[in-house]
């Protein structure tokens, strides 16, 4: 039995949206094991991105608790959550979220800056094949490139998890499918506990695990008898 | 490995890169925003560093040249009295001098001018008021002509030593011989007491030995001027005591001191003037400043949004994120300063040079303290602080994942105008613009503020030539109708008049008595001198607070309004006047009413009312005189030979010269003003519009692609600026007015007073220059507008 990397109890999110109040989970119980590649897969509004949130420190639960490595999450004390996603966190984001005034290295620098066991900018833009683009600004790199920067600029500080919130969202399928063969190679290289949130069910495929959200609940959780390559998803 | 590869490339850390790249790229904000600082800082180290400078000055002159603490005038007393002053406790020095007004014939003027003779001891300099030599020698002993002349009336009359002037003196014309020209501390503003401003061609003082100046007089080992200088700590108001005891049989008019020395007076009133605008300025300007960084700043956290929330993922702390916005208002606020300090000290040296060769001090204390430019930092980065406050916060406390998540679309509502039903008069364009105003009222007052601001420093900046000129219709036209105002050297009996008003082309004479005295009012009292007029005076109208012209009542007196205010004295109450002159009576007279003037501390009485106190029959001191322009040549020509006559003042005289001080000032004020004033409404309205534009540009873009013209969608962006810059220009014209008030207020002194009033085509150049320079920001921004990249826009999500 591998070890729990997350263990999520009973977990429910309840939040204000203008006016109209969102209940994005109702009672989700979920782990997530080392060294494991999970998807997340749900129609959009069924509280996954909400779930990812939670787990990677940038959310607290409304209730039910969420441990990593055994420590509890659920506190809204900002100084744990913020040391918590500086140490151990790796995000990636749909709409990649770079600092657009930052080339791609410096993008980078941003977190190997604070990080204490980093990568350089240019070995984690090397993992991601961005080894010629170091001095590119984000409006100079395509929506692949752009991803790609952000996947190195999640690991450049070597983290325990990589969470990733529809990273082939913004992009067209052959360019999702660069960025999808990325996350596989830093889950399987670096053995990064990896949970990825998508909507197509076909990048389930290179999955340990799929984890199927509607509504708030977890419906079903399937585990793949093997992962099928990125390089061979196709939609 | 990894380290050290860091350490030499990345000498700055990513997020401090993007500190200076976001500024760059919002350079034309920053620009403006530091400039607004600039002139803070600067107005601020321009007025304390010039009001250091000349109090240093002042100090250091006043020192190294003895100038005393008391004054005293009298009619004459025995010099044998000066071990008795010396024998006051508290008294340090004494010096005895002879002093007496005489008239000048100066060539190249037809007037007559007035000089004022002191008395030097010839063989050595003088113990107190010592003089400084400009230019030629000190008087020497034996020699009964040689003056040394003030450089003020020097410069005036082109005179240097080696020229000579003609005076009468007691009666006899006389040729004074100049050896020298001299300042003295006495007369850094060379002024004559009771006019409102130094005349440098009328009025000149002139140093003679003293055994020259006592002969001429009769006054051998006689004085009728002293001045003590006191030890430290001595008690002024007791020795003023006994110097009045031991003085009052010889007719002493009351001895005073530096706070009621006219030259000093108005020294200390210009250094508390520099203060008052070392204070105001600068808080308009930081104000603004402050305003634009709350402005702009909380706009480029709205844009960055998700920026915040990738940092926050990353690890960023809150204080990290909150540092890193401060760290905007820090660049600004530093480069701001430092622009401003350097401007304010090139503008503190000029301004301290202007001031010393308009002062003519001897010397020159040029400082600049470190602590005020500290200072001048510090207060501007907690205005910057406090402005950026509201919105760094937010950006701190902002949770990443809300941050990540689209902002909730905004909730419009109709507005007000469409609430009262009148929605058919808005096209939906100016719909937009009015709820887009609406929906951020806070933005929104404080962009009408800033823009206000900038009308008020131009109401401000210009109210002073207002309320001058008002002042001076009122002085000059309504209250002294007088061509020609005369003092005797001796009070006459009523026939003086009988024999001026036969002077050539005198048309109307009328007869004044002025009377030395301290007024008293519960344990308050004033040196006050009451002047005596005729019941039927024309030439010379008191008003009341309602410009309405006062009778002079049979009995009872008129005093100005500040001096009824200091002695908390009200028609009806009476004062207790002691006469400081002849038989020195002391009566209780009642307060008839109240009179509204400019300039010192005046009080009026019928002039036989005024006989009746002083028991001594008609007596006539001096006399306004209208006369036929025709004759105004012979007529000075008879009063400067008169040997009556002590001075001759002449309006048209006074007018030039207030004109040409004033006028000066002004017109450099002016200049600077409409340059402040400009700095901030275009850095306001810039500001806003930029703001505006990155709220807009999406909406923008999208009215474009669907088929609105340029020309449209410049209407909603500029029509929001229009709105905000026509709203701000009432408002504004109200704070100017208020700051107008309160310069008012803190000119209010004993010395002069300025009324406040404004002329609508001040109001109206202020909104025209705001005006202009809202359209010139407008302008920049519509420039923008026209390049508007419709696909990129409608790619990015905001």
């Amino acid at each position: 039995m591998p070890t729990a990397v997350f263990e999520a109890r009973n977990l429910t999110k309840t939040y204000q949206m203008g006016e109209v109040e969102v209940q994005a989970l109702r009672g989700v119980d979920l782990d997530l094991f080392e060294g494991e590649l999970t998807v997340l897969l749900g129609p959009s509004g069924s509280g996954k991105s909400t779930l990812l949130n939670i787990l990677g420190g940038l959310d607290i639960p409304t209730s039910g608790t969420v441990r990593y490595c055994g420590e509890v999450l659920d506190t809204d004390d900002d100084a744990t959550l913020t040391r918590f996603r500086r140490e151990h966190v790796g995000f990636v984001f749909q709409f990649y979220n770079l600092i657009p005034s930052l080339t791609a290295r410096e993008n980078v620098a941003l977190i190997t800056d604070i990080a204490t066991n980093p990568l350089t900018p240019e070995e984690a833009l090397q993992l991601v094949g961005l080894g010629q683009r170091l001095d590119h600004f984000p409006a100079q790199l395509s929506g692949g490139e752009q991803q790609r920067v952000a996947i190195a600029r999640a690991i450049a500080k070597q983290p325990h998890v990589l969470l990733c919130d529809e990273p082939t969202g913004a992009l067209d399928a052959s360019t999702g499918i660069v960025v999808l063969e990325v996350i596989e190679r830093i889950n399987r290289e670096l053995g990064t506990t990896t949970a990825v949130i998508t909507h197509n069910a076909i990048i389930g495929q290179m999955a340990d695990r799929v984890v199927t959200l509607s509504e708030g609940h977890i419906q079903k959780t399937e585990a793949n008898p093997w992962r099928r390559p990125a390089g061979e998803l196709s939609w | 490995m990894a380290a050290a590869s860091r350490g030499a490339e990345l000498v700055m850390l990513a997020i401090h890169r993007k500190l200076l790249r976001d500024l760059a790229h919002m350079k034309g904000q920053v620009i403006a925003i530091c400039l607004v600082i600039a002139c803070g800082i600067a107005t601020f180290v321009m007025s304390l560093s010039t009001l250091a400078s000349l109090r240093e000055t002042r100090a250091v002159y006043y020192e190294r040249y003895r100038f005393p603490h008391l004054f005293v005038s009298l009619k004459r007393a025995p010099e044998t009295l000066r071990r008795r002053l010396e024998e006051i406790t508290g008294v340090r020095a004494v010096e005895l001098r002879i002093v007496s007004d005489v008239t000048l014939d100066m060539p190249g003027m037809d007037e007559p001018a007035v000089g004022r003779l002191i008395s030097i001891p010839e063989t050595h300099r003088p113990g107190l008021c010592n003089l400084h030599l400009r230019a030629g020698r000190y008087v020497e002993a034996g020699r009964d002509d040689e003056v040394i002349v003030s450089e003020a009336f020097a410069d005036a009359h082109e005179l240097k030593p080696g020229d000579s002037v003609t005076a009468i003196l007691n009666g006899r014309l006389q040729t004074l011989h100049i050896v020298g020209v001299a300042l003295s501390p006495e007369y850094v503003f060379q002024i004559r007491g009771g006019e409102m401003l130094p005349d440098d061609r009328r009025f000149g003082v002139f140093w003679m030995g003293e055994t020259a100046l006592a002969a001429a007089f009769d006054m051998t080992g006689a004085f009728n001027n002293a001045l003590l200088s006191l030890m430290r700590g001595a008690a002024e108001e007791q020795v003023i005591e006994h110097v009045d005891d031991l003085l009052e049989p010889y007719g002493s008019l009351g001895a005073y001191g530096r706070d009621e020395h006219a030259s000093d007076r108005y020294l200390s009133d210009e250094i508390r003037s520099l203060r008052g605008m070392g204070m105001i300025a600068p808080a308009i300007f930081l104000g603004v400043a402050s305003l634009l960084l709350n402005i702009v700043l909380s706009r480029l956290i709205g844009t960055q949004r998700e920026q915040i929330a990738a940092l926050k993922a990353f690890g960023y702390s809150n204080r990290d994120v909150g540092q890193h916005y401060l760290g905007f208002v820090l660049v600004i606020v530093v480069a701001g300063s430092l622009l401003g300090t350097v401007g304010g000290m090139w503008m503190a040296r000029r301004l301290t040079q202007l001031y010393a060769e308009f002062y003519r001090f001897p010397i020159l204390q040029y400082r600049l303290d470190a602590s005020v430019v500290v200072l001048g930092l510090g207060i501007a980065l907690a205005a910057g602080v406090v402005g950026a406050l509201i919105s760094v916060r937010r950006a701190a406390k902002l949770p990443p994942a809300e941050a990540m998540r689209p902002e909730s679309p905004k909730s419009f509502r109709a507005t007000l105008l469409e609430r009262l039903g009148l929605q058919q008069l808005l096209s939906p364009a100016t719909r937009m613009i009015f709820r887009n105003l609406e929906r951020q009222p806070v933005k929104t007052a404080l962009s009408i503020l800033g823009i206000a601001m900038s009308v008020g420093v131009l109401v401000l900046g210009n109210f002073m030539e207002d309320s001058l000129d008002y002042l001076m219709d009122q002085q000059f036209q309504i209250a002294q109708r007088q061509d020609v105002s005369v003092s005797l050297i001796e009070p006459a009996t009523g026939s003086v008049v009988h024999d001026i008003s036969h002077l050539p082309g005198v048309i109307r004479a009328e007869p004044i008595r002025g009377v030395s005295t301290r007024m008293h009012f519960g344990h308050r009292s004033r040196r006050v001198g009451i002047t005596g007029l005729p019941p039927d005076m024309q030439l010379f109208q008191l008003l009341d607070a309602n410009r309405q012209r006062l009778d002079v009542p049979p009995e009872g007196l008129l005093i100005s309004d500040k001096l009824a205010r200091i002695l908390e004295v009200q028609p009806g109450q009476s004062v207790t006047v002691e006469v400081l002159q002849e038989e020195r009576p002391v009566r209780d007279i009642p307060i008839a009413g109240v009179i509204d003037d400019f300039s010192g501390l005046a009080a009026y009485m019928s002039i036989d009312a005024l006989n009746r106190l002083m028991q001594d029959g008609e007596t006539v001191s001096g006399l306004y005189l209208t006369a036929d322009s025709q004759h105004h040549r012979e007529l000075y020509a008879e009063l400067k030979s008169s040997p009556r006559v002590a001075s001759v003042t002449i309006r048209s005289g006074m007018l030039q010269t207030f004109r040409e001080t004033m006028a000066e000032n002004l017109l450099r004020m002016k200049a600077w003003n409409v340059f402040f004033a400009s700095v901030i409404a275009i850095g306001v309205v810039y500001n806003s519009a930029r703001v505006s534009l990155s709220e807009r540009s999406r909406d923008l873009a999208t009215l474009r692609v669907i088929g609105f013209s340029r020309q449209e969608i410049s209407l909603i962006l500029l029509g929001e600026l229009a709105v905000l810059t026509l709203v701000a220009i009432p408002v504004g014209l109200l704070i100017g007015r208020g700051l107008g008030e309160l310069v008012a207020l803190g000119l209010d002194t004993e010395l002069y007073r300025i009324p406040l009033v404004i002329n609508p085509d001040t109001y109206g150049f202020a909104a025209i220059v705001t005006l202009t320079a809202s359209v010139l920001a407008g302008l920049i921004v519509r420039r923008r507008l026209d390049h508007l990249d419709l696909v990129a826009v409608l790619k990015t999500r905001e």
